[in-house]
């Protein structure tokens, strides 16, 4: 059995990232697994431009944002297994690995931070009546096939999702001279970006239909078009408001979900909210060792947030490898009215950094609300907010002197107040 | 003469529903806009709303068969139809690099398109 100190499952935004601050917190023996053929992950596919504002302030592609990455775990010379697939990962954090020129591997790790990303949600998720037809995608590899294979799903589409991928691929099918006829969206409010739904549709014409489904796909052999109702505030179709639209292809931006059968493999605990793994403030697992972040632990609007969660992993990975205690006292996050779901869930005060960033995303739309911060119920934060989102992730700062001047401290509550 | 031209502020999810009514080409007054940041937004969309462009060019003899490009700046909005259709005459040959210059002018802009990801030979 090979023996490393930190592998890093995944070799995507998140994985890089991990792999370079680990480097410079000192640790020399890492080794990350890719299963593509390249490093860099999803953002090869998106092309278009808005990466990079936060951490290299200024406008990247996506191509352009990973090859930073990929360059400076280059210069660190981090060793990279590419077409390499992981197909098992113990609690003991033996990974087993495939590839085509070392047949089957097990490496026993010192840390694994889990670094996945996420997948799409499938048409059979859904359950849209009709047949099995081509011309079903969904957005994400609609957006493979036209920007990396140079091959066009269809003439005539409609999307079914409001999320960003598939605002992204109205406006990139329309270049390319597709007719995008309409975006549906069953919430009465788009999980997409305001700039996305401005520069994507409004610029070409595209209408977004909001608190609409898509009831039916018609067509056997290659869609032919799909019936489109309003739905009601419980999200199901009026009936009369059934409309026709004929297209001859469908793209699903219905969600995306974090890939987390490794974890589960591994025993890992996983939150029903997030999908993703339970974490405490070091983005460590419930299974000693086992660190994850990025789009495996919860799905991120922004890469550059996942690069800074990444590089937290990472430093954090080559802790427990150097044998830091974090001491036994542990404070709950909790989550109030209108929060969603936290990540960290936990917080161990004696191992907190100077700041601890909780991220969080809130379940409905609020305007002009509060974001409050309670230790044991003692409010230390009411900020306003003009607009919270459930589309745009959230964030609270916790300053590590909170947590240091209050021993026995058990939770803290993040929530929405109205006043 | 009066002109009323409609948008949606992108500063912020509130997405504030914003109208410019401008005179003669200047802008007279700006309403629907919740803060200074959706104004100075405005003033320059309806003015010289400018987009950076991004799309694929085909690659021959390279490991992939599309090379992702973008316009080295923004150009006026008006344009990108234009700078489209110039787009689909471009090929490119193997290896390709980041940064590299494949059009110095696109469709009369005066702004160059680059490449945006490495392509080696296949």
């Amino acid at each position: 059995m090979i023996e490393k100190n930190l592998v890093i499952i995944g070799g995507g935004p998140a994985g890089l990232a991990a792999a370079v601050a680990a480097v410079d917190e000192g640790e020399r023996d890492i080794l990350i697994l890719e299963r593509d053929a390249v490093l860099g992950g999803i953002l090869n596919q998106c092309i278009h431009n808005g990466f990079g504002l936060h951490t290299f302030k200024e406008e990247l592609t996506g191509p352009e944002y990973s090859a930073r990455y990929v360059r400076q775990v280059e210069e660190r010379k981090i060793e990279a297994k590419l077409d390499t697939m992981v197909i098992d990962l113990s609690k003991e954090r033996v990974v087993t690995a495939i590839n085509e020129t070392d047949g089957l591997i097990q490496i026993q790790a010192k840390a694994v931070i889990l670094a996945m990303g996420c997948r799409e949600r499938p048409r059979g998720a859904l359950n849209i009546p009709g047949a099995r037809p081509a011309g079903i995608f969904s957005a994400g590899t609609a957006q493979r096939f036209v920007n990396i294979e140079g091959y066009m799903p269809g003439r005539e589409i409609v999307i079914l999702g409001s999320g960003d991928i598939g605002l992204i691929m109205a406006r990139r099918l329309t270049l390319e001279g597709a007719k995008v006829r309409m975006v549906c969206e069953i919430m009465p409010y788009s999980g997409g970006l305001k700039r996305n739904i401005v520069q994507c549709l409004d610029d070409y014409g595209i209408p977004l239909r909001l608190s609409h489904t898509v009831t039916k796909i018609h067509g056997k052999d290659r869609v032919e078009g799909v019936s489109v109702a309003a739905v009601d505030e419980n999200r199901l179709p009026i009936p009369g408001t059934e409309e026709f639209v004929p297209c001859d292809t469908l793209l699903l931006s219905v969600g995306l979900i974090p890939e987390n059968e490794l974890s589960r493999k591994a025993g890992v605990a996983i939150s029903q909210k997030t999908q993703g793994a339970v974490v405490d403030e070091s983005l460590e697992t419930s299974v000693p060792g086992i660190f994850a972040a990025g789009n495996v632990l919860h799905v991120h609007d922004l890469v550059d947030h996942v690069s800074t969660e990444a590089e937290l992993a990472g430093k954090n990975a080559v802790r427990f490898i150097r044998g830091l205690d974090k001491g036994p006292a542990v404070v709950m996050v909790e989550t109030g009215f209108g929060v969603r779901y936290t990540v960290p869930s936990t917080i161990h005060p004696a191992a907190a950094t100077s700041i601890t960033t909780i991220r969080f995303r809130t379940d409905n739309v609020y305007k002009d609300a509060y974001l409050t911060v309670l230790l044991d119920g003692e409010r230390v934060q009411h900020l306003k907010k003009r607009i919270l989102t459930p589309g745009e992730m959230e964030e609270v700062l916790i300053p590590a002197k909170w947590l240091l001047t209050r021993p026995g401290l058990q939770k803290i509550t993040i929530r929405v107040d109205k006043e | 003469m009066s002109e009323k031209k409609e948008l949606t502020c992108i500063g912020c999810p509130m997405g504030c529903q914003m109208e410019v009514t401008m005179e003669n080409g200047v802008i007279r007054s700006i309403s629907g806009a919740t803060c200074k940041k959706g104004e100075i937004y405005a003033a320059k969309e309806v003015v010289d709303p400018r987009r950076i462009i991004t799309s694929i060019i085909p690659v021959d003899g390279g490991i992939y068969a599309m090379a992702p490009v973008k316009t080295a700046t923004d150009i006026p909005k008006d344009a990108i139809r234009r700078c489209m259709e110039c787009l689909k005459t471009i090929r490119v040959g193997a290896p390709v690099s980041i940064g590299q210059v494949i059009v110095a002018d696109l469709g009369g802009t005066g702004v160059a398109l680059i490449a945006t990801r490495d392509i080696p030979k296949r």
